[in-house]
């Protein structure tokens, strides 16, 4: 009973001193165990006087109480070391790049032609498509061009004989539309279209979508309503000029082209508006009544108008390509920047 | 079409700077494309008159001249020009003055002499673009000291429209002054036209024998002109500012009048003519040599206007050679005659002219023109060449001129049409001063439109019009109305944006490429393809439409591999052709290509180069998307691109959907490619086709699965191994999973071990092992006689 402060201090420096878990356990075992030291001076105990007892009673539970809270200190120290420790092991680069498939991307024209299908199509309208190898009727007789007339000069067409040629533009879509189907019509046209011409700004091919509404009542008005809102929704400017200058299309009238506030000097003028300040986007018109008669619309009922765009022009214009040709070299340091 | 705003302002001439001219025809239709001054910037050169000329006494080639430039001395200058003499009137630049390209005039001295001046050429005051030969001679009547620029009245631009093809009455001064006039609400007016009286009796007799393509057709006769006098300097300028040349009096006459009153004239050596003439088409096997000199062998529906010997000239559109005026012409007889649009239209272009003749007759010329333009030609012919002109022969066909168009505009539809209503009377004003005859009635406008307006004959036409002059940015804008009905949607379609989008998560870049490709690389790559090839292609690598998506899928990856782009991963969707004109296939395809590494370069990759299997899990996943995975299957198969022993062709249903494979070695050497490469290709239509989801009821009992290991030929497939298995597992199969292919050590030369693992479950009870093993037995008895495959031991 006397050798208690010595027995607990020996423990106590023991503890300290105890690198691991199970080291800690070990004198757990030998100090507080059933057979540890300082149990065994609890049995001791009975050795003692009746008066005496309590006393010495409490001396031992307290150095018993107190090893066994500096056993669970240390305990949560060694612990808490070794996690520390093989957390510190397990350390990464995060910075280092993530492993897998990089994502590819879609090429700026479909980009394009999405974005201007998604504006049309989440009001209403329906996108349609047809054959790019198109008959001499429906890419010219039935949108108003005979054989002969002048209009035949403004596109160069490639002909395969004397009445298949590739499309010159996706207005026979409306054609094949208008044939199979009653108003209210409401389509757009995205596709391929083929002009003989290869130049720095003209490509053989190139992308077009074209929009049709026929129903009763249809205006110019709302030809300009429309016009004005896309092209401010596909520029995101509210405040884009948007202005209409007679033109000719033998397939709509009154015609239109369309001309927008130059995007890139905001109408200051720069070479891409040839210091104009205006830039021509698109063009557009009511429906000729010749058209309707063809597809057999009555055109005392029905009205309805028309619109088409190159979409690598309003692509060049969007994100900034100076370059047409760049659209069909499908050079990847190109199409990547679009992803 | 090219003029002078000065030629413009003497017909009509509003308060408008230039820049507003041109803005304002732009937004009435005429666009203008560009504004230039007519001479380039130069200052301090006067009319001048030579005093007198002697030989320089050091150089051959250069006289010394005096001249008067109205300074009060004479000045001294030295010329070279080959054609300077005493008396001239000639532009003469000052010391001090500056002429285009800023070329400074200094004081000189050349060879010894002193200058002080220089005598200019029409190219070194700008006027002309190839280099003068000799100086630039004024008119005798030119006043010695007044500023050049000034006299020549200069301080002009020149605009350029460009018309479209309906605007043909725009083709002259006389159309764009009507238009301007019309636009700010002015009068118009031109020079007085008025007959000149014969003075001789002579004509030439004409006969019209195609009257539909002819209706009217004047001529006249005039004799005695001196075809070698010189072009009025005025004229020139005029002619140059509108882009034409000056070539001889009368040509350059016949152009001035084309310009001025749009209607187009031909002359012709009377003394070359025999018998009359005769307007017909041209007859089997005529021949016609052109003024360009080049031979015609003529197409029979070609007007022509011929004499007894034959063809002189195609009608409308370009005269002949042997039968115009020469330097030897004494008598010409011209020619002003309405050709119908319908029977010139399309006849240059088919011959490969053109020409602003025919330009003008396919848009239309005023029928009502010829009388005017024949009598304006005769006079100023006869002010420069001299001469007596005989009388006007005019020979008509009535029946065959366009009938006057009356034409109704309904008030109500006007009004709808723009969606306002314009003051009845503003209606009637724009019509009126367009040209047209107006009879206001209740419900509208009675109209008859101008002869030459070909572009207004029906309502919509009248429409535009008064929309055009009222201006379309004055109009409303209003916002379409639409019944907001659902549409049905297809629920089991994919979209061709959902696949699209699939390639693009994959790692795949879009190529868009074209759709008609080089004939050898499509033949190398298709042998027995067949597909439409174009009749005019813009370069014969670009002649014959795709029969698939691989040849333009290669071609990109050539393009990129030139540019130190190894590693390729690209997709396309579009048409593909297949078959003749007849009987022709325009299907929607998607392809895709993959070449170089597994995975892009980076620390953790491995340097696994893309195989066969990569592109076929790229495909599978696209497969996946619709829901409908089991409808598709792989078989080997044989594609002239494709490597014969790493080709296989899809079916959707059974019915072939597309393939898949490397590229042949062959094939890839023919096209000089170093590297691998796999493609896919696939019907756009049933990738599309999807399913929808049923659900099926979630088992509470256990799933039990056995794992069999079977030692397959090499040269089986495992599908077959796949579908035997399938056949014998029962209706409670769940799944079936291929988790090891090995061959090597342990497994027989030609042999390969297959590793399945099958789970069943069923939906309301538990499965007990005596059922299973007896469906596991009858796996393994079914694949040893199919397919003489046993269990790996």
């Amino acid at each position: 009973m006397d050798h208690l402060p010595t027995l607990v201090l020996e423990a106590r420096d023991a503890i300290q001193a105890a690198q691991s878990v199970s080291a800690l356990d070990e004198l757990r075992v030998r100090y507080l165990g059933k057979k540890g030291e300082v149990t065994a001076l609890l049995k001791g105990l009975g050795k003692l006087s009746a008066e005496e007892r309590p006393a010495a009673g409490e001396q031992i539970n307290q150095a018993k109480q107190t090893l066994s809270a500096e056993i669970d200190a240390k305990r949560q120290q060694l612990e808490s070391e070794a996690l520390n420790a093989r957390l510190a092991a397990e350390r990464i680069d995060v910075t280092l790049p993530g492993r897998g498939q990089e994502s590819g991307g879609l090429h700026p024209v479909t980009r394009t032609l999405e974005r201007i299908e998604g504006l049309f199509t989440r009001v209403g309208y329906d996108v349609a498509v047809g054959p790019e190898i198109e008959d001499d009727y429906h890419n010219f007789e039935a949108l108003n061009i005979p054989a002969h007339h002048p209009a035949r000069g403004m596109a160069d067409t490639f002909y395969f004989d004397a009445t298949r040629l590739l499309r010159t533009h996706t207005s026979p879509v409306q054609v094949r539309t208008m044939k199979s189907s009653e108003p209210p019509i409401r389509i757009v046209c995205p596709g391929r279209v083929y002009r003989s011409d290869s130049d720095l700004t003209h490509t053989p091919m190139f992308h077009q979508v074209e929009g049709l509404l026929v129903d009763e009542g249809v205006s110019f008005a709302d030809l300009k309503g429309t016009i004005e809102d896309f092209l401010q929704a596909f520029f995101e400017r509210d405040d884009l000029s948007v202005r209409f200058r007679p033109s000719y299309f033998p397939f709509t009238e009154p015609s239109a082209e369309v001309d927008i506030q130059c995007v890139m000097c905001s109408g200051n003028g720069c070479r891409v508006c040839s210091h104009s300040g205006w830039l021509e986007v698109m063009g557009c018109g009511m429906v000729h009544p010749e058209v309707f008669r063809h597809s057999g619309i009555d055109t005392e009922r029905y009205t309805g108008f028309a619109f088409g765009m190159g979409a690598e022009r309003l692509a060049m214009l969007r994100y900034g390509v100076n370059d047409l040709r760049l659209f069909f070299e499908n050079d990847l340091r190109f199409l990547r920047q679009f992803t | 079409m090219k003029f002078s705003e000065q030629w413009l302002r003497e017909w009509v001439s509003p308060q408008l700077d230039t820049q507003a001219i041109a803005d304002q025809i732009t937004m009435a239709g005429l666009e203008v494309d560009a504004v230039e001054a007519v001479a380039a910037a130069f200052s301090g050169v006067v009319v001048a008159e030579v005093l007198s000329k002697e030989k320089h006494p050091d150089a051959d080639k250069l006289n010394v001249c005096t001249v008067n430039d109205g300074t009060g001395e004479p000045v001294q200058v030295v010329c070279g020009a080959p054609n300077v003499d005493v008396g001239q009137k000639i532009p003469f630049a000052q010391v001090g003055g500056v002429l285009p390209g800023d070329f400074k005039i200094k004081k000189a001295k050349l060879r010894g002499v002193e200058s002080r001046g220089m005598i200019c050429s029409a190219s070194e005051l700008g006027l002309e673009e190839e280099t003068s030969s000799g100086i630039l001679l004024l008119p005798a009547s030119a006043p010695v000291g007044t500023s050049f620029r000034e006299y020549m009245q200069l301080d002009d631009m020149t605009i350029e429209v460009d018309l479209t093809p309906n605007r043909g009455d725009c083709l002259s001064i006389k159309g764009l002054a009507r238009e301007v006039g019309v636009l700010n609400r002015l009068p118009v007016s031109g020079p007085e036209i008025t007959v000149v009286e014969a003075s001789i009796d002579d004509t030439f007799p004409v006969t019209i024998e195609a009257a539909e393509q002819c209706p009217r057709y004047l001529g006249r006769v005039i004799k005695g002109v001196n075809v070698e006098a010189e072009t009025p300097l005025w004229m020139v300028e005029r002619l140059r500012r509108s882009g034409v040349r000056s070539i001889d009096p009368v040509v350059d006459v016949t152009n001035y009048v084309m310009l001025e009153l749009g209607q187009p004239l031909h002359a012709f050596d009377r003394d070359n003519l025999q018998g009359g003439i005769t307007v017909r088409l041209a007859r089997e096997a005529e021949r016609l040599t052109l003024l360009d000199g080049q031979e015609v062998a003529l197409r029979p529906e070609t007007l022509v206007i011929a004499d007894e010997r034959g063809p002189l000239a195609m009608a409308g559109i370009m005269g002949g050679e042997n039968s115009g005026v020469n330097e030897k012409t004494h008598t010409i007889f011209l020619e002003s005659a309405f050709f119908a649009p319908l029977g010139i239209a399309g006849q240059a272009r088919s011959y490969g002219l053109h020409t602003d003749a025919s330009h003008r007759y396919e848009r239309g010329v005023d029928p009502e023109l010829p009388a005017m333009a024949v009598e304006r030609a005769t006079k100023l012919l006869m002010e420069i060449c001299g001469g007596q002109a005989g009388p006007v022969v005019e020979t008509v066909s009535d029946e065959h001129l366009p009938a006057p168009r009356i034409i109704m505009l309904r008030e109500a539809r006007l009004e709808s049409a723009l969606s306002k209503r314009l003051q009845p009377d503003d209606v009637t004003d724009i019509l009126q001063r367009l040209g047209l005859e107006v009879d206001k009635q209740a419900e509208g406008w009675s109209v008859v439109a101008p002869s030459w307006r070909f572009d207004v004959a029906i309502e919509e036409d009248l429409i535009e019009e008064v929309a055009r002059i009222h201006g379309y940015n004055n109009l409303p804008v209003r916002r379409p109305a639409a019944r907001l009905a659902l549409r049905p949607a297809n629920e089991a379609l994919l979209t061709q944006s959902q696949l699209r989008n699939q390639m693009v998560a994959r790692g795949f870049q879009e190529a868009v490429t074209y759709s008609f490709v080089a004939p050898d690389l499509q033949a190398a790559m298709l042998p027995d393809a067949v597909s439409p090839v174009l009749a005019n292609p813009i370069s014969s690598d670009l002649s014959v439409m795709r029969a698939s998506l691989f040849p333009g899928l290669v071609r990109a990856l050539e393009y990129n591999l030139n540019r130190q782009q190894t590693r390729v991963r690209i997709f396309e969707t579009g048409l593909v052709f297949n078959g003749h004109l007849d009987n022709l296939t325009q299907e929607p395809m998607m392809g895709a290509l993959v070449c170089g590494g597994r995975e892009g370069e980076g620390w953790s990759s491995t340097k696994a180069q893309v195989d066969f299997y990569d592109l076929k899990g790229d495909l599978e996943s696209l497969l996946a998307m619709g829901g409908a995975r089991e409808a598709w299957r792989f078989e080997p198969g044989e594609h002239p691109s494709l490597h014969p022993g790493q080709t296989a062709q899809l079916f959707y249903n059974g019915e072939p959907a597309g393939w898949i494979g490397t590229l042949h070695p062959q094939v890839r050497a023919k096209l000089g490619l170093k590297v691998d490469a796999v493609l896919f290709e696939v019907r756009l239509d049933v990738l599309s086709q999807g399913e929808i989801p049923a659900f099926e009821p979630l088992s509470r009992y256990p799933e039990v699965r056995r794992d069999l290991a079977f030692m397959l030929k090499e040269a089986t497939p495992v599908q077959a191994l796949l579908d035997c298995a399938k056949a014998q597992a029962g209706d409670y199969l769940k799944d079936i999973k291929l988790f090891d292919v090995y061959a090597g050590k342990g497994v027989a030369e030609g042999y390969k071990s297959i590793a399945l693992g099958l789970t069943w479950q069923h939906a309301s009870r538990t499965l007990n092992d005596e059922e299973i093993n007896q469906l596991v037995d009858s796996i393994i008895t079914n694949v040893r006689a199919e397919l003489d495959a046993e269990l790996r031991g």
